[in-house]
């Protein structure tokens, strides 16, 4: 069984009227079923309001199954003794850094976790500079959080995070807040816990370019997913994103609208490097009619 | 007709041990009907400029004219200056509050002392222009979606018929479709009503699609005020100070460091093509 495994999952959100009583539901999540195994890189994308959000709050009980099923590291959410469990091995970012942080000290805002988890001292500060050093903020341990820029800020609510230990991180909307490089920093700080810590990463985003070198991409419309595969395979389909309101990285545009002026270039193009690849060939084959004759 | 800074300087703090610098020195000229970009990092000074120009933050030195009248001389009005300079701040749709979407619209014009009538026309024609029809008004703006009720926010300010509008990163947390929706209309009002625009914006894409000029701050100064080819012309030196040049931008280069005889100064997708398109055909008709 995967690190995350989702069967039939169906979220009811409630209204209530002055009186608390039940008025009436909206669906935000429509019988969604997937798998995630453990080190992968998964990106989840859709509008507002397609269910994105609610579905990453399934993950580590903020919320919980209207109906079917979902199990963290093989544990069932709706089992209340598997709670504590369940939030140490799937860890949350969310989008606004400063709802994140509490500590005065950036390193006493990391230990903040693992203290709560009863770990000795020692050993807090023993995770505290691991994690500290795997999102590159060592330097500031000793600064005050609110003098940080937002992607140091977002570096820092990650390493709480890390400190502790989880087998899976799941990030909704880490960057919305950021400015280019914070972005930048805090998507390399995600590809690098992956790759070398081999932590899964669920990243939930509406920036495009973030998510080419994820393993799998989900697109969720109206509480399920009408669209997943590789990236390449997911942003192949130009037309289809549009219509779920979504959009595809500059290069993958700007290559699709060449094809469509004639140009020869294949689908899903993903880099800048894919499309001068592609470009080159074109070029040469050019040069070397001229040259023939 | 213009918005003009003359050598302002802000201080947060002064006298205290938490003294910051803010703006240093800020000179600038926003001519009637522009649309401006407003980029830089985190903590660079866009927020506190903007502040300064509908008065929500004095100047610890130096003047601010609007339509060349100084808006800290004694008899200017401050309420007056924030009734023509809208302010759409971050995340506006915490800042909704009324029982529905009609109420909160009119709450802006009723506080310039307008009568029933022409609030209720001016809220009206505000939510006709963000793209929200009358099935909206007697909704709680808190059952709507993240894009529609950011548009009752933008609404609420252009109710009071603004001159100009500065909005804060619009378009942070909305979805592509979202992000272009918006954008849009605020072209469209740029367009129609000639309303001069000021965009802050982390989205080098979306500064490059819809600005004629931007206004790039670091640490407090105005370290570039050009147009978006200008400006991205610069992507090493933005890259240093946090930001960069739309990803077309960077794809030009690359290719024009390959040998294509592209054009490097391009900020959007449509020019990017051409230029592809045309380096492509030169090299056919050479072979002719």
């Amino acid at each position: 069984m995967g690190i995350i495994k989702i069967k039939q999952l169906v979220h009811d959100y409630l209204k209530h009227d002055e009186e608390g009583n039940i008025e009436g539901s909206s669906r935000a999540i429509n019988k969604v079923s997937l798998e995630v195994e453990k080190g992968q890189f998964i990106a989840i994308l859709g509008h507002n309001g397609s269910g994105k959000s609610t579905l990453a709050k399934h993950l580590n009980v903020i919320l919980m199954p209207t109906e079917g099923s979902v199990w963290v590291n093989g544990k069932d959410t709706s089992e209340e003794k598997n709670l504590w469990e369940i939030r140490q091995s799937a860890g949350m970012v969310f989008q606004n850094p400063d709802n994140q942080i509490i500590g005065t000290v950036v390193e006493e805002d990391v230990g903040f976790g693992p203290e709560n988890m009863g770990i000795p001292t020692e050993k807090i500060w023993q995770r505290v500079d691991k994690a500290l050093r795997s999102v590159n903020m060592i330097a500031y341990r000793h600064h005050s959080p609110n003098k940080l820029s937002g992607g140091q800020k977002q570096r820092v609510a990650i390493a709480g995070v890390v400190a502790m230990r989880p087998q899976c991180i799941i990030l909704d909307e880490p960057t919305a807040m950021l400015d280019p490089l914070g972005r930048k920093e805090v998507i390399e700080t995600v590809r690098e816990l992956n790759e070398k810590e081999n932590v899964t990463v669920i990243l939930i985003t509406h920036y495009m370019e973030e998510v080419i070198y994820s393993d799998r991409v989900f697109v969720m419309d109206k509480g399920e997913i009408v669209l997943q595969g590789s990236p390449k395979e997911v942003f192949s389909q130009v037309e289809r994103l549009k219509q779920y309101r979504l959009d595809v990285p500059q290069v993958t545009e700007l290559a699709y609208e060449l094809k469509k002026a004639g140009v020869e270039l294949s689908d899903g193009i993903l880099t800048t490097k894919e499309l001068l690849d592609e470009l080159k060939k074109q070029w040469m084959d050019r040069v070397k009619k001229e040259n023939s004759r | 007709m213009a918005i003009r800074v003359e050598n302002v300087n802000y201080i947060y703090g002064e006298g205290t041990a938490y003294e910051i610098h803010a703006l240093k020195n800020i000179n600038l000229t926003i001519q009637d009907g522009e649309f401006i970009g407003l980029i830089g990092h985190t903590g660079s000074g866009k927020s506190t400029l903007t502040q300064h120009l509908n008065g929500l933050i004095r100047a610890s030195s130096g003047k601010i004219y609007y339509n060349d009248q100084n808006i800290y001389q004694e008899n200017f009005s401050m309420k007056e200056l924030r009734g023509k300079v809208g302010l759409v701040f971050q995340y506006p749709e915490h800042q909704l509050f009324e029982v529905d979407v009609f109420s909160d619209v009119c709450f802006g014009p009723k506080n310039l002392g307008l009568n029933t009538a022409e609030v209720e026309k001016r809220a009206r024609e505000a939510l006709k222009s963000v793209g929200l029809e009358e099935s909206f008004y007697k909704q709680s703006p808190f059952e709507l979606s993240g894009g529609q009720k950011r548009r009752v926010a933008i609404a609420g300010v252009l109710a009071m018929e603004p001159e100009v509008l500065i909005l804060d990163e619009p378009t942070a947390g909305l979805d592509p479709k979202g992000r272009d929706e918006i954008l849009d209309e605020i072209a469209r009002l740029h367009q129609e009503r000639h309303i001069t625009i000021i965009l802050v914006s982390h989205s080098m894409e979306d500064i490059a699609r819809y600005v004629g000029r931007i206004i790039v701050m670091n640490k407090g100064n105005v370290q570039w005020d050009d147009t978006p080819k200008e400006v991205f012309r610069n992507y090493r030196e933005l890259e240093k100070i946090g930001l960069a040049a739309p990803q077309v931008t960077y794809i030009m280069n690359e290719l024009k460091q390959n040998g294509f005889a592209v054009d490097t100064e391009i900020t959007t997708v449509e020019e990017a093509k051409d230029s592809i398109l045309r380096a492509l055909k030169d090299r056919e008709k050479k072979q002719v």
